[in-house]
């Protein structure tokens, strides 16, 4: 069990860390494909990262510790989730650990790194930006939250391996109003937290709208190839969040290689089904004003709560 | 379990033999208090190094009284030559053990770092009269927990009071704002005392006995009327101590202007003994009450949790910020105890002991923190003699190991993973998820809101860290002073060596802490839940699928970061091998390089979130512009003026002392300044008493 289990882990991370920029270029293929450009490929980001971590790695003036380990912390934490997340088996070393509470906060501690290191430049873009995802990320949790809440009702436990092999045994939970509401909340969160229309628009270099970009904006070189990493990793991690919470299926539950294989394998192709379907959303879709994003937040937030209560009153809890 | 058992054991040889570890701890607390009171009285710079061991020593002797009750070890004394007509009686259970602990290990290490703070000879924390009070507090922090009887209660709670009010007061000459503060604190302080003796004369003269066993036995025969109104008046009086809203206007009034070693035990000690009032109070004298009762104090909490926060967010004072943050933290603890008594009303005493136990442990977490973050907070203002975060920026560099502790207690305020505030707030967590299985509307309805409130106040705490660290901390300094800061000395930086290192063992093996919280938990009159198991490396929860290791998550993320920071060097080969990093200049748009007026500011950082919560705020903005007098389209100068009262006290406080300064105004007329009419008023006032005498016998 331990060996598989061992092996199932480091395929996670792997797949995520290996993995993430091919999704990335594939939602930017799929983007330029509907907007009639003929697209610069799916392995472009691949070679861009290539290119960053050629160059010499530089530090602007007065930056100190906060700038420097940043980029590192934000990979770390988002492998470290990608580790405990159960994207492809269940049955692993750390499933006892792998807390979705604990999961949440790991990626939080990642933004804050990067406000951190945004507001350690002392340039405006760097405040601008820290400020902005921080307001956006205080009014994320509470929704966050109650999806979790919500979820861990029916499964009686908020561990995720728990929740996940109770969702497979049982799949009429994932059909029940609590769980479409959940899903819905929790999607909208993951628009928020990973920074992509409508909240924030990973393309824009214009200050009026950029979020994230803007708290990045002094990194370059091998610094910037971590940050373009750990972002596109919270999105492959969050993406794989979601499929496995709410389409489980796959997912290994034993100690089999084979099972772990395939899960690898279903959980690459659910995740870049939703990637693409998100890449194809984003085209119809426009980012909503900073001060609009909140009434958007607070309509997940009640989707959560609605997830909550018709969890409590219809599962008979 | 073997420690338990242990402790046991350990505390029955003690009751055996005449004198045991807590009369001992507790005798050399006050014995070394008193010398320190009495050392005020040397004079020269030794004063604040031997007052400062002095109280050190007592803080530890308090530290180890505390520890020793955890480990199962009880005390109990009569001292009835002690206090006129009614006697001393002091009482030491775990309960009282665990605030014991927390307060004398603060104390400890805040009185080192008070050697330093005060030791610079400036201003009226190093004057003689403050020495000598302060031991006194100390002392009082660690003996009210110990208090067995309501008047021996009474009589440390007002000591307790009075020495912080007097510490409050200690920089009175040198800013004005300091009396506001001193008279906001008095006031409110005994009110609450009047609400706490209305209250607590109120149980003891139904329970027929003041001492806390008859309380305890005569709690039953009081009406259920009668323990709702102790409960509302006791719960009123301790929530204004721990800072809870609407009865927090003076925690952040008092709190920043006190010296701000001084503060640190206010704010990590003194509140803390709300929250053990009320648990004192309303699990184990009471037993436990109705529905209602809790269902006010986790409404009490919730909104010192989300309002607390929302204050601190559009605070740029570093102080008052750190002081909103209390208030916060503590409506977090009263949500853990509101939610505890609603599951034990419904007969669950698993998911109560849990409840209560993350509350507890949240009490010792935030102590550990907030003491660190004030103290850090007093070598700012040490070095600057600034409080405003729009004037500092760039300490960083120029005290890195003051910016280092604030940013290990910041990470612990935020409740982010390797910190120690995360355990306890997904202990929290935990509790009310798992507490949905409890029967009845009230918690369907209540508990989901109460987790999203959670979430709130979490996440705007992370924005509010982000604020406090990074623009005091970090970019470039904003004004001269803050340029010209230098690190503080070697026993300050002790002091808060050992906080941190206090904030360390709290967040990496949080379950040592495991059978002293169960013992504490059943001390409560949760007896036999023992809810959290597997001590040491991680803590899990008995019974439930839940389980944290927070060890393991650190080590992995540590070792994900070097992988991180290490990796894409050896995989991609460079052109040059040792490539340095290479110093350039930030990313100007081409418009010269950025001063320090164009960073981000405090205010700035903030003006997102009060736009999002503009009702809630309600921020007071005012443009005035003039024009010059040729003509009025060029305009001569235009004045901003921006603020974010607090807007409980501006609605619900104004207009009370608008109302008593009318009464008062009013019934200045009836003082005319004749002795005849005095004596008119004692007339008129004895036949009154005699006719209602008359009509009502």
């Amino acid at each position: 069990m331990s060996g598989v289990g061992v092996a199932a882990v480091a395929a996670q991370v792997l797949v995520v860390v290996l993995g993430t920029p091919l999704l990335t270029g594939l939602m930017r293929q799929v983007r330029a494909r509907m907007e009639g450009r003929a697209g610069a490929g799916v392995a472009q980001p691949w070679r861009d990262m290539r290119k960053l971590l050629r160059k010499t790695p530089v530090t602007p003036t007065g930056t100190g510790p906060a700038f420097r380990v940043a980029p590192a912390l934000l990979v770390a934490t988002t492998a470290v989730a990608a580790a405990l997340v159960p994207l492809a088996s269940t049955a692993t070393p750390v499933s006892g650990e792998a807390d979705l509470i604990l999961v949440v906060a790991l990626l939080a501690l990642g933004s804050v790194a990067l406000a951190l290191a945004g507001l350690d430049t002392g340039t405006a873009f760097g405040g601008m930006g820290a400020s902005r995802e921080m307001t956006v990320a205080a009014l994320v949790e509470p929704t966050i939250l109650l999806a979790v809440f919500a979820l861990s009702i029916p499964a009686g436990t908020t561990n995720l391996p728990r929740i996940v092999e109770g969702a497979l045994h049982e799949p009429a939970r994932l059909a029940s109003p609590a769980g479409l509401l959940a899903t819905a909340a929790l999607a909208v969160a993951v628009l928020a937290e990973t920074g992509r229309i409508p909240v924030d628009n990973p393309s824009t270099h214009l200050e009026l709208t950029m979020v994230h970009e803007a708290m990045v904006l002094e990194y370059a070189g091998p610094d910037l190839a971590l940050v373009e990493l750990g972002a596109q990793m919270r999105l492959t991690v969050l993406l794989g969040l979601l499929a496995s919470l709410f389409a489980p299926w796959g997912i290994a539950t034993g100690a089999s290689a084979a099972a772990v294989a395939l899960g690898l394998v279903l959980f690459a192709a659910k995740v870049a089904m939703l990637g693409a379907v998100l890449a194809a959303a984003e085209v119809f879709w426009a980012k909503v004003r900073l001060f609009r994003v909140p009434e958007l937040l607070a309509g997940s937030f009640l989707l959560a709560l609605l997830a909550v209560t018709s969890s409590y009153f219809l599962g008979g809890v | 379990m073997p420690a338990a058992a242990r402790g046991d054991r350990r505390g029955a040889a003690h009751r055996d033999r005449p004198v045991n570890t807590v009369a001992t701890a507790l005798a050399v607390a006050a014995g070394s208090a008193a010398s320190g009171s009495a050392a005020s009285l040397i004079s020269g710079r030794v004063r604040a190094a031997v007052v400062g061991v002095c109280t050190g020593v007592s803080g530890v002797a308090g530290c180890c009284a505390g520890v020793a009750a955890l480990g199962g070890a009880r005390w109990s004394a009569e001292l009835p030559w002690l206090l006129p007509l009614a006697g001393v009686h002091l009482h030491v259970d775990a309960l009282s053990g665990l605030f014991m602990a927390v307060a004398g290990a603060v104390v400890a290490a805040v009185s080192l770092y008070g050697v330093g703070y005060s030791g610079h000879g400036r201003g009226g924390a190093a004057s003689r009269g403050v020495q000598g009070v302060l031991p006194l507090f100390a002392l009082t922090l660690v003996l009210v927990p110990a208090a067995a009887s309501v008047s021996t209660f009474l009589v440390l709670w007002e000591a307790m009071a009075l020495a912080s009010l007097l510490l409050v007061l200690a920089e009175h000459r040198e800013r004005p704002s300091v009396r506001t503060a001193g008279v906001w604190y008095a006031v409110m302080t005994h009110l609450g005392l009047v609400l706490l003796l209305t209250g607590l004369a109120w149980f003891a003269a139904g329970a027929g006995g003041e001492d806390f066993a008859s309380l305890r036995e005569g709690a039953g025969d009081l009406s259920p009327a009668a323990r709702g109104g102790v409960f509302l008046l006791v719960t009123a009086a301790f929530a204004s101590k721990a800072g809870a809203v609407p009865l927090h206007a003076w925690l952040p009034r008092a709190h920043p202007e006190a010296p701000s070693h001084i503060s640190a035990l206010m704010s990590a000690a003194m509140v803390n003994l709300g929250v053990y009032g009320i648990v004192r109070v309303g699990f184990d004298l009471l037993g436990g009450g109705a529905r209602w009762w809790w269902l006010v104090l986790i409404a009490v909490g919730g909104l010192s949790a989300v309002y607390g926060i929302l204050q601190a967010a559009v605070s740029s004072d570093l102080k008052r910020l750190l002081a909103y943050s209390t208030s916060e933290n503590m409506g977090l603890v009263l949500i853990g105890v509101g939610a505890a008594g609603l599951f034990a009303a419904a007969g669950q005493r698993g998911p109560a002991a849990l409840a209560l136990g993350a509350a507890l442990l949240h009490v010792v977490n935030h102590s550990a923190f907030k003491a660190l973050l004030f103290c850090a907070a007093g070598s700012v203002l040490r070095a600057t003699g600034v409080r405003d975060m729009d004037r500092l920026g760039g300490l960083r560099a120029r005290m890195p190991v003051t910016a280092g502790l604030f940013a290990l207690a910041s990470l612990g305020a935020v409740a982010l993973p390797p910190g120690n505030g995360f355990v306890s707030e997904w202990l929290l967590l935990q509790s009310l998820i798992h507490g949905l299985a409890v029967p009845g509307l009230s918690t369907a309805i209540v508990l989901p809101l109460a987790v999203a409130l959670i979430a709130l106040s979490a996440g705007v705490a992370a924005a509010v860290f982000v604020k406090a660290l990074g623009v005091s901390f970090f970019a470039r300094p904003r004004s001269p002073q803050a340029a010209e800061a230098r690190e503080s000395p070697a026993s300050m930086l002790a002091g808060m060596g050992l906080l941190a290192a206090g904030c360390g063992v709290l967040a990496l093996v949080p379950g040592l802490l495991g059978g002293a919280l169960d013992r504490a938990v059943a001390t409560a009159g949760l007896t036999g839940a023992g809810p959290l198991t597997g001590g040491g490396l991680r803590v899990e929860l008995d019974g439930l699928a839940a389980r944290l290791s927070p060890l393991w998550v650190t080590a992995a993320l540590a070792a994900a970061v070097v992988l991180a920071a290490a990796l894409p060097r050896l995989a991609v080969r460079r052109r040059s091998r040792h490539v340095r990093r290479r110093d350039v200049r930030l990313w100007d748009c081409g418009g010269g390089s950025p001063t320090p007026r164009m960073a981000y500011t405090a205010t700035s950082f903030a003006e997102p979130l009060q736009r999002v919560f503009d009702d809630v705020l309600a921020p007071e903005q005012d443009v005035d512009v003039t024009p010059v007098r040729e003509s009025a389209y060029l305009v001569e100068r235009v004045r901003f003026q921006h603020a974010v009262p607090d807007r409980v006290e501006h609605r619900l406080y104004r207009p009370v002392l608008a109302a008593l300064a009318v009464t008062g105004r009013g019934a200045r007329r009836l003082a005319g300044g004749s002795v005849h009419l005095y004596l008119g008023y004692g007339f008129a006032v004895l036949v009154l008493l005699l006719a209602v005498l008359a009509v009502g016998w």
